[in-house]
C-alpha cells in the first residue's frame, strides 16, 4: 500500500463530483514534488469533516483526519512543531467558512506555512445540501426553505483584508491550472489559500456558469494589492459576475514561528532552567 | 507564640499580592512552614485585595480566620479585618490615611516620600515596620529586601529602614531554625513540573485562575526553549496542541471551567485518535462565568465525562505545590505512555496559593521517549496489541504513512463505518484502563495520614487536603486524599476506609461530587461537608465543625 498514492479505500464520492479533480491534482503535485526531492514523507494532509475530508482516507500520505471547522488549527500545531514538513489542508466552505472561520483568519493573519484548499461546492455535501457562507442568495437547501435573503462571503476579499500572503482561485473543470496553483501554493513560503470553485453533482452543479464566467486575466498583477481588491470584487459569490482564476495576490512575509521546534529543543535547558528557578527561591 | 496568621491588605493595585510574598519569605528565613492565600476581586485598580500569610511549625495549607498581626494599608482594610482580630493582636496602620485608635501608625506615605520613592513602596515600609515587630535584625530583613526587591534595591533598603526605625510595638516571633523550604505557587508547580516531565509546548487562552502558568512558562521560554503560545480561542488553544502531539511533541493546555468546555469536542477528538495531551483545569467558581478570581472544586463530573463518546483518560487532583509538581509531570509522562488526554486538576485556592516545599521534594523525573524511529513491517499507527498501546510515530517517518483519525478507523487509520473494526477498535482502546490502574496504583494514588488507626474518616481532595491533613492530626482521626480520581482507584480507598465508623467527606461544590463518586464505587459518605461561597473553609471553622458531630 506504501507505494500506491491512491490507497484501497473505497471511493463514496458521487459520478461526476468535483472531488476526483481535486484529489488527481494533489497526486500530481506529490509526484512532481517527490521527482524535486522532497519526499513522500515530508508531506502532511490535513481534513476537516465533509465530503472533502475522505481525501485524507483516499490518498496514501500521512493525514490527521481532524474535526469539522478545525484542521487550519492542528495544521498550526504541526507547523509550530515541524517547520520543514509540507502541510496541506483540505477544506470544506461550510467547514472553514463557517464553523472554522476564526481559525483560517487567524492562520492567514499569522502566515503560518501551509497550503489550504477551500473545496468550495457552496453547500454542505455530506449532510445534504444545506446553504453555507458562499450559497448565493436565493439558495434554498433544507435548512431554509423559506428564507434566502443573506449575502454570500466573499471568501477573497475576507482572506486579502486577514492578510493572506497567497490568494488564488481555481475550479475543478481546470485540472490543469488547478495542479499548477496548487504546487505554487505549496511553494509558497507562508500561508497559501486556494479557494476551489467545486462542481457539486448532486446538490449544486454550476458547471455551465463558471464554465461560462470563469477566465484567466492575462495582466493581472499578483503583487498589486489594490488590483487584486478590485479582481476579487467582480464575481461577489451570486451568479453573475466574472470569475478570474489563478494567483489573485501574493507577498513575502514573515513566516510564523514560535519559539524553538521541539527536535532542536534541548531537555538540558529545562532541567536547567528548574534548577536555577528552584535555587533561586531558597 | 509557635504560629502567626498575618493579614496585609490595600486597594487592587497596591501590590498586596508581591507584600504577602515577602511576608511569607520573612516567615521561612525564620524557620517556619508559610501558606499564602490571596483574595482579590476580577479588577485592576481599586477594589479591596488581601494575603493571608500563615507561619507554622508544621506543614501547612490552610488559613485561620483569626488574624495575629493586621497590616491595614488602607482605612478599608481596617473596617473589615479588625473583628478578626485575636485580643493580642497587633495592628500596623498606615497612618497617613487610616485613622485608628488602636495599634501602631506608621506614616507609610510621608517615609515614601521623603525618600522619593513610587507609591507602591508603601510597602515596602509596611514590610520594614513589620520586621521590626517581630523582633527581627535589621540585617536580616535587609538581606531578603535586597533578594526580592532586584529593582531600586537602594530605595527600597532606606524605605524600610525608616519604618524599621519608627516602629516600637512588638510581636516577637522567634527565629527557630534554617528555612524549611522554598516558597512556590501551585501555577509555578505545575509549570515546573511539566517542564521537568520533558514539556515541549503549552498553548493556553488567558483564563484566571489558569494564566499564572501561561505567564511563567512564556515568560521562561527564552531559558527552557520550549514553545509557548496564546491563540484565538480556546478551540485553537486544544486544536493547536493536538497538532504539535501528532507532529511528536509533548504538549500541555491550561484554562479554567468555561475555556474548558470549548475544549470538549477536540477532547474527545483526543479520545479517538489516542492523541496525548495533559489539561491543566484550574477550576473558580461557576456555573458560567461565575466569580473568576474565588475557587471551587465543582468541575469534577465534567472532567470525567467531559467529551462525547467512551474513552479512556486520566484525572488528578494535587492539594499542594509539592504534589502539583510530581503530578503534573506524572500527567504529561502517563498520558504519552498511554496515549490518553490526562487532566490535572487545580483550583484556585491551590494554584494561586503559596506553599512551603522542601526543594528535595522538586525531582525532575526525565521524560522517556516513546516515539517509533523506524518501521519494519507495515506501520499501522491503531496496531492492536497486549496492552491496547500502539506504536507511535510522528511525521516524517521514512517508509511509514500515519495516519491519526478522529472518525472510527481500523488500525491503519482509515475510516470505517462497518460494525466488527468499530467494535474491535474500542476494544483495543479500552484494554489500556486495566494498565492505566495499575500504573496509578504505582504512584501512590492515595495519600493517608493524621492518625492512621482512628476509624473517624475525613475525606478531601485538590485543595483542601493539606487542610484535612491539619484538621486530622489536631483531632486525631484519619485524613483521605485521592490525588488518581480517575480511573477511580477503588482498591486503595477501600483499604483506607475499612474500619471506618464515621466518613466526613470536605469539598468545595454543593452536590458533593467527590462524595457521589465515593458512594458509587460502594464507599458510603456519612457526612458530606460542602462549601460553595467560593472561600476554602479555614481551619478553625473545619475543627469547629469536626469537633461538634464527632462521635
Ligand atoms: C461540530 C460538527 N458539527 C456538525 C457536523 C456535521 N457535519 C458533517 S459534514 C458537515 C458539512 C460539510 O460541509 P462542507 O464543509 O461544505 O463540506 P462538503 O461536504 O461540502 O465537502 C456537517 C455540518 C460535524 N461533523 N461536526
Ligand atoms: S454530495 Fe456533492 S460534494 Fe459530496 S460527493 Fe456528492 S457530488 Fe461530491
Ligand atoms: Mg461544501
Amino acid at each position: 500500500m506504501t507505494q500506491q498514492l491512491i490507497t484501497d479505500a473505497q471511493n463514496t464520492w458521487c459520478p461526476g463530483c468535483g472531488n476526483f479533480a481535486i484529489q488527481h491534482a494533489i497526486k500530481d503535485v506529490i509526484l512532481r514534488l517527490e521527482s524535486e526531492g522532497i519526499p513522500r514523507e515530508m508531506i502532511v494532509l490535513v481534513a476537516g469533516i465533509g465530503c472533502h475530508a475522505k481525501m485524507a482516507d483516499y490518498l496514501n500520505i500521512n493525514s490527521l483526519y481532524t474535526l469539522h471547522g478545525r484542521a487550519v488549527s492542528f495544521a498550526t500545531g504541526i507547523c509550530m512543531t515541524n517547520p520543514d514538513l509540507h502541510v496541506i489542508c483540505c477544506l470544506g466552505d461550510g467547514d472553514t467558512y463557517a464553523e472554522g472561520i476564526a481559525h483560517l483568519l487567524f492562520a492567514a493573519k499569522r502566515n503560518v506555512n501551509m497550503t489550504v484548499l477551500v473545496h468550495n461546492n457552496r453547500v454542505y455535501g455530506l449532510t445534504g445540501g444545506q446553504v453555507t457562507p458562499t450559497s448565493p442568495t436565493g439558495y434554498h437547501g433544507k435548512s431554509n426553505p423559506y428564507e434566502s435573503t443573506e449575502i454570500s462571503f466573499n471568501p477573497l476579499s475576507l482572506l486579502l483584508s486577514a492578510g493572506c500572503s497567497f490568494v488564488a482561485r481555481g475550479y475543478t473543470q481546470r485540472q490543469k491550472e488547478l495542479t499548477e496553483l496548487i504546487y505554487a501554493g505549496i511553494k509558497h513560503s507562508g500561508f497559501s489559500c486556494i479557494d476551489i470553485l467545486q462542481i457539486c453533482a448532486t446538490f449544486m452543479n454550476k458547471t455551465k456558469e463558471y464554465d461560462e464566467q470563469t477566465y484567466i486575466p492575462d495582466d493581472h498583477d499578483p503583487e498589486d494589492f489594490d488590483a487584486a481588491c478590485r479582481l476579487v470584487r467582480e464575481y461577489p459569490y451570486t451568479t453573475s459576475g466574472k470569475i478570474a482564476l489563478g494567483v489573485v495576490y501574493r507577498e513575502k512575509r514573515e513566516v510564523f514561528h514560535v519559539g524553538t521546534p521541539y527536535k532542536q529543543q534541548e531537555y538540558s535547558n529545562t532541567e536547567l532552567f528548574v534548577r536555577r528557578f528552584i535555587d533561586g527561591r531558597r | 507564640m509557635n504560629e502567626c496568621s498575618v493579614l496585609i491588605g490595600g486597594k487592587a493595585g497596591d501590590g498586596i499580592n508581591v507584600a504577602g510574598q515577602i511576608i511569607a519569605r520573612i516567615f521561612t528565613s525564620l524557620g517556619y512552614y508559610v501558606y499564602m492565600y490571596y483574595d482579590y476581586p476580577s479588577l485592576i485598580r481599586g477594589g479591596h485585595n488581601f494575603s493571608m500569610i500563615r507561619a507554622c511549625t508544621h506543614p501547612v495549607g490552610a488559613y485561620r480566620s483569626e488574624i495575629d498581626i493586621l497590616l491595614a494599608m488602607d482605612p478599608t482594610t481596617l473596617r473589615r479585618h479588625q473583628t478578626k482580630c485575636k485580643p493580642d493582636a497587633l495592628i500596623i496602620y498606615n497612618s497617613d490615611t487610616v485613622q485608628s485608635d488602636t495599634g501602631s501608625g506608621v506614616p507609610l506615605k510621608t517615609i515614601v516620600e521623603q525618600n522619593k520613592g513610587l507609591a507602591i513602596m508603601e510597602n515596602t515600609a509596611m514590610i520594614g515596620a513589620l520586621a521590626s515587630a517581630l523582633g527581627m535584625e535589621w540585617d536580616a530583613i535587609a538581606s531578603i529586601i535586597t533578594h526580592e526587591m532586584r529593582k531600586s534595591t537602594e530605595k527600597n533598603l532606606d524605605i524600610a529602614r525608616a519604618a524599621f526605625q519608627l516602629q516600637a510595638e512588638k510581636k516577637e516571633l522567634r527565629r527557630i531554625g534554617e528555612s524549611p523550604g522554598i516558597l512556590i505557587s501551585g501555577n509555578e508547580a505545575v509549570s515546573l513540573g511539566l517542564l521537568s516531565a520533558g514539556l515541549n509546548g503549552y498553548i493556553a487562552y488567558p483564563m484566571s485562575p489558569s494564566s499564572g502558568i501561561l505567564h511563567f512558562l512564556a515568560a521562561s521560554s527564552h531559558e527552557t526553549g520550549i514553545q509557548v503560545f496564546h491563540p484565538e480561542s480556546e478551540i485553537a488553544v486544544i486544536t493547536i496542541a493536538e497538532g504539535m502531539a501528532y507532529a511528536g511533541a509533548k504538549a500541555a493546555v491550561g484554562t479554567s471551567g468555561g475555556g474548558f468546555c470549548l475544549m470538549t469536542e477536540a477532547l474527545s477528538m483526543a479520545g479517538m485518535a489516542e492523541i496525548p495531551l495533559t489539561v491543566i483545569l484550574a477550576q473558580r467558581s461557576g456555573p458560567s462565568t461565575g466569580t473568576p478570581t474565588y475557587t471551587a472544586q465543582s468541575d469534577l463530573h465534567f472532567a470525567i465525562h467531559a467529551g462525547h463518546g467512551d474513552f479512556p483518560r486520566f484525572v488528578f487532583a494535587p492539594g499542594d505545590s509539592q504534589q502539583a509538581f510530581e503530578w503534573a509531570g506524572h500527567a504529561l509522562s502517563l498520558s504519552w505512555q498511554f496515549q490518553v488526554p490526562s487532566i490535572l486538576m487545580t483550583d484556585k485556592t491551590l494554584a494561586e496559593g503559596l506553599y512551603t516545599v522542601p526543594p528535595e521534594f522538586l525531582q525532575a523525573h526525565p521524560p522517556d521517549s516513546v516515539l517509533v524511529t523506524e518501521v519494519r513491517e507495515e506501520y499501522r499507527r491503531y496496531q492492536d496489541t497486549d496492552d491496547g498501546i500502539s506504536p507511535y510515530a510522528s511525521p516524517p517517518l521514512s517508509g511509514a504513512v500515519i495516519k491519526g483519525n478522529s472518525k472510527s478507523h481500523d488500525e491503519r487509520g482509515m475510516s470505517v463505518d462497518e460494525a466488527a473494526p468499530i467494535s474491535a477498535m474500542t476494544l483495543k482502546q479500552m484494554k489500556k484502563i486495566r494498565f492505566m490502574e495499575e500504573a496509578v496504583s504505582q504512584l501512590n494514588p492515595v495519600h493517608i495520614s493524621g492518625n492512621a488507626d482512628s476509624d473517624v474518616c475525613l475525606i478531601s481532595w485538590g485543595s483542601n487536603a493539606p487542610l484535612c491533613r491539619e484538621a486530622a492530626q489536631t483531632l486525631g482521626i484519619k485524613s483521605i486524599q485521592p490525588i488518581v480520581i480517575h480511573p477511580f482507584p477503588e482498591q486503595e480507598m477501600h483499604a483506607a476506609v475499612k474500619d471506618s465508623a464515621m466518613t466526613f467527606l470536605l469539598e468545595d461544590n454543593y452536590s458533593g461530587q467527590l462524595a457521589d463518586i465515593c458512594e458509587a464505587h460502594g464507599i458510603s459518605i456519612n457526612i458530606r461537608l460542602p462549601r460553595f461561597d467560593g472561600r476554602p473553609c479555614t481551619i478553625d471553622q473545619l475543627i469547629e465543625n469536626l469537633r461538634g458531630r464527632i462521635k
